[in-house]
């Protein structure tokens, strides 16, 4: 299950439900990314994120979709912010159970290495300098290729 | 009437996120439009440059790609993940 939301979330009581939902699992896995308050420019006050729905929910949809074909995972959960977040904010949450913890590590690793990398999301940084578009970083893309190694993407 | 979208830098670049418009008649393909978006706003370039990609109706075309006055056609710079 995915979401965009464009307010802040809880990923402790997110997790709490996702626990009681993958009550028969024998692991959970879960990551929470936070805005960072400094970036290579400086420091950051507004971090904007934009998406082109349904491109954005569809590529989700299709990444959970290619976790699921690759490893035994029973439950996955994907939360990921839009608009204008402060530092310190959740920007994304994802969760992953399974029957044993290795399967449950590698699909929510791979999950973020795709939304990390190939996410449709625009992202714009606000600092005492003004505010700049966000390229994609090089580091990004490797992260992403170490899973195609292995077989289908 | 096309309904044109403009995401990430674009944004900028036009000043508003998208637009309602008719396109004239001899626009037939995304080069074409590309081209006029660019003399229209002077826009240096920024329409024509191959890493941003179009989506029309919501599927990304490999270009060119035909296009219909009534399509929505949306502008997308290089994604940076979330």
């Amino acid at each position: 299950m995915i979401s965009l939301v464009n307010h802040p979330f809880d990923p402790a009581e997110t997790l709490r439900d996702f626990t009681a939902e993958a009550s028969d699992a024998g692991a959970i896995v879960s990551f929470t990314g936070q805005v960072r308050p400094t970036a290579k420019s400086g420091p950051v006050s507004c971090l904007h994120l934009q998406a082109y729905s349904p491109l954005t929910e569809n590529g989700m949809r299709a990444a959970v979709e290619t976790a699921r074909r690759r490893w035994p995972i029973s439950a996955v959960r994907v939360i990921h912010r839009i608009g204008d977040m402060a530092p310190g904010e959740a920007i994304v949450f994802v969760a992953t159970a399974s029957a044993h913890r290795r399967a449950a590590f590698e699909a929510a690793d791979f999950l973020m290495d795709y939304l990390k990398t190939e996410a449709v999301f625009w992202k714009k940084e606000t600092g005492p300098a003004g505010a700049a578009w966000i390229e994609p970083r090089a580091e990004d893309y490797e992260d992403r290729a170490r899973w195609a190694l292995s077989g289908d993407n | 009437m096309a309904r044109l979208h403009f995401l990430g830098r674009l944004v900028d670049v036009t000043g508003h996120p998208s637009e309602t418009v008719d396109l004239p008649a001899a626009l037939t393909d995304t080069s074409s439009l590309r081209q006029w978006l660019d003399d229209r706003g002077a826009q240096d370039g920024a329409f024509l440059d191959p890493t941003v990609r179009v989506a029309i109706n919501d599927e990304l075309v490999i270009e060119p790609a035909a296009i219909a006055n009534s399509d929505e056609i949306a502008f997308l710079p290089p994604v940076g993940g979330g």
